[in-house]
């Protein structure tokens, strides 16, 4: 028991930081900025945008690769460049630092996830899951993306200049998904929290049982999910809408109050009041 | 898990089994149980050219008398085709197990076929003008060099690195599969049909047969069947996406043709590049990358989607 009471917390696998709240649905005030005090965890290193490095992955797992962009950060380098990812899995990832961070290339599957902070480049295309549970900062993709793109994220803006696959921003808790092309079927699919701007087209069952969070559409929609319904646009949404896409070089084909607005109807059975006991009579 | 490939050259001939090689190796992590290769040569008029083996990898471990049966099965093997009035006019012996012959054959072929098949052991793992199926236990590198592919000069491929998760590690169950009786219709899959058995006893009522318990097996049968009912290899593709139900993508190859076929959940990966003179489709875009070091474009077919190139 001594021992237990004597192991800091970190070894004992538990975390001591105070959270910083970005997990938790923030609402849009045009005059907002963002305090950068927020941004750090313990154990966060000091870098300096101004001091760069450079990987070549060529001939790097993705494990190497991640663990020099670590020992980069850990000498105080901001400002890294990847060269030749060569599609590999999982670069990028887990990073919980400031970081200005680009690949000169494309990125395999489940790339740049897990990251709350860095601002993250990708010259190429991304495939499956990219920025999947990311919690802060910002992640560009100047072509294509894959499927499952942007799982699960709870913060940040996870943009992608060109199209992406089916499933987008799957069981989404918050943060933003931009996509300047079409997204595939069931994206949105059971969407908890956050926006969704797709300048494109939207495959079928877009937003299916998706719970709450938004989905704007420029293009034609294939289909609507379960429960997913057309909403109103307001002004603050168009200005949100078009100040965000003009932050990363996009622009609604037909200006943003010309989007298709999708949120959840609330009609499914979760939302009632009813007990188990009660459900049952009615099913 | 499973990882698929192809490739087709368009207007020109190139090292397909050395690409291919390359680009299912980089794929081992998503099947090391087997691997398969559907590789399209530059066949001689009117020859066809016969890959079959005659005992599985894992029956050679068992005992001294195999190699006698092996020896036995490829007589009697022989001995058929001589029955049948096939002309042999090559033959190699691959593996102690695995053989390919080239002839002349002016007769069924699926009477050739049932023949052959009907002796202990034997499967025709392919028949075609331009085809060539190679198929056995281990990685692309192991397998390709097994069977001297690295040398192989053609038009197309397609290509298959299995994690067996419906039915036993052999070369039975291992991809492609020959969509028999058809020559030079091949299929490599990735994914599970929910349907396998409903399907499979429509198939074997109209006389189709099925050599494993793969439900990928299913789908080159299905193709097959369509065909025999009059539809073009893409009017059949599109049909198997609305009636063959559960999550998959697939590869398929005729005599001149590569095509591709995505469930309408869009479930399994497939990554797409498409240039002038090439075309090269994997699970994962590190494939491609193994015959494309430089940056490319590339880009996810959607659900529902099908797709055919010509060489």
């Amino acid at each position: 028991m001594d021992e237990l009471t004597n192991m800091d917390a970190d070894s004992a696998g538990m975390h001591t930081e105070q959270l910083s709240g970005r997990t938790q649905q923030v609402f849009f005030d045009v005059e907002s900025r963002e305090n950068e005090d927020r941004f750090l965890y313990p154990g966060a290193f000091e870098v300096d945008f101004d001091k760069q490095g450079e990987i070549d992955a060529v001939d790097l797992t993705a494990r190497e690769v991640n663990t020099q962009i670590r020992d980069l950060m850990k000498d105080g380098v901001g400002s890294i460049t990847i060269k030749n990812p060569g599609a590999k899995h999982s670069l990028g990832v887990g990073l919980l630092n400031r970081l200005n961070l680009t690949f000169e290339g494309s990125l395999g599957y489940f790339g740049c996830g897990l990251n709350d902070g860095p601002n993250i480049r990708i010259m190429g295309r991304v495939g499956w899951s990219c920025g999947g549970n990311m919690m802060g900062g910002t992640v560009v993709i100047e072509k294509n993306g894959g499927s499952t793109f942007g799982n699960a994220i709870r913060g940040g803006d996870l943009v992608c200049k060109g199209d992406v696959g089916s499933r987008t921003g799957i069981d989404m808790k918050g943060g933003t998904i931009m996509v300047g092309g079409r997204t595939g079927a069931f994206s949105g699919f059971m969407m908890q929290r956050g926006r969704m701007i797709i300048l494109g087209d939207a495959g079928m069952n877009l937003g299916d049982s998706m719970y709450d969070g938004i989905i704007y559409v420029g293009g034609k929609i294939a289909g609507l999910g379960v429960d997913a319904i057309e909403g109103e646009m307001s002004e603050l949404e168009c200005a949100w809408i078009e100040r965000k896409l003009e932050m990363y070089g996009l622009k609604a084909p037909n200006g943003a109050a010309n989007l298709t607005k999708i949120v959840a109807g609330k009609q499914l059975w979760n939302y009632d009041n009813l007990e188990p006991a009660e459900k049952k009579l009615v099913l | 898990m499973c990882g698929i490939a192809g490739l087709i050259h368009r207007g020109k001939r190139s090292d397909i089994g050395s690409e291919l090689s390359s680009m299912l190796q980089s794929l081992k992590h998503r099947g090391p149980d087997s691997t398969g290769f559907a590789l399209y040569g530059m066949p001689e008029a009117g020859e066809l050219v016969m890959r079959f083996k005659v005992a599985e990898q894992e029956d050679m471990q068992r005992g001294f008398k195999i190699h006698d049966e092996v020896k036995e099965r490829r007589a009697l093997v022989d001995q058929r085709m001589l029955e049948m009035g096939v002309n042999k006019k090559e033959e190699e012996q691959v593996t102690e197990y695995a053989y390919r012959y080239r002839f002349s054959f002016d007769g069924d072929i699926k009477r050739l076929v049932d023949y052959i098949e009907d002796i202990e052991g034997a499967e025709i793992l392919s028949v075609g003008h331009a085809l060539e199926l190679v198929k056995d236990l281990g990685d692309a590198d192991t397998v390709s060099q097994q069977y001297g592919l690295t040398a192989f000069q053609g038009t197309h491929a397609i290509g298959h690195t299995r994690m067996a998760t419906e039915s036993d590690v052999d070369i039975r169950s291992a991809h492609p599969y020959w969509a028999y009786p058809f020559n030079d219709v091949s299929v490599v899959h990735n994914g599970q049909l929910t349907n396998y058995w409903m399907f499979r006893r429509a198939m074997e009522r109209r006389g189709h047969r099925f050599i494993s318990n793969c439900d990928s097996e299913l789908i080159a049968v299905y193709l097959a069947n369509r065909m025999d009912l009059g539809d073009d290899l893409e009017a059949a593709m599109v049909r198997s996406v609305g009636e063959l139900d559960g999550v998959f993508t697939y590869v398929v190859a005729t005599a001149d043709c590569l095509g591709m076929a995505k469930d309408v959940m869009a479930a399994k990966p497939m990554v797409l590049y498409e240039s002038d003179d090439f075309v090269a489709l994997a699970s994962e875009e590190v494939a491609i990358r193994s015959v494309f070091p430089h940056e490319i474009d590339t880009y996810d077919p959607y659900e529902g989607e099908v797709k055919v190139w010509t060489s």
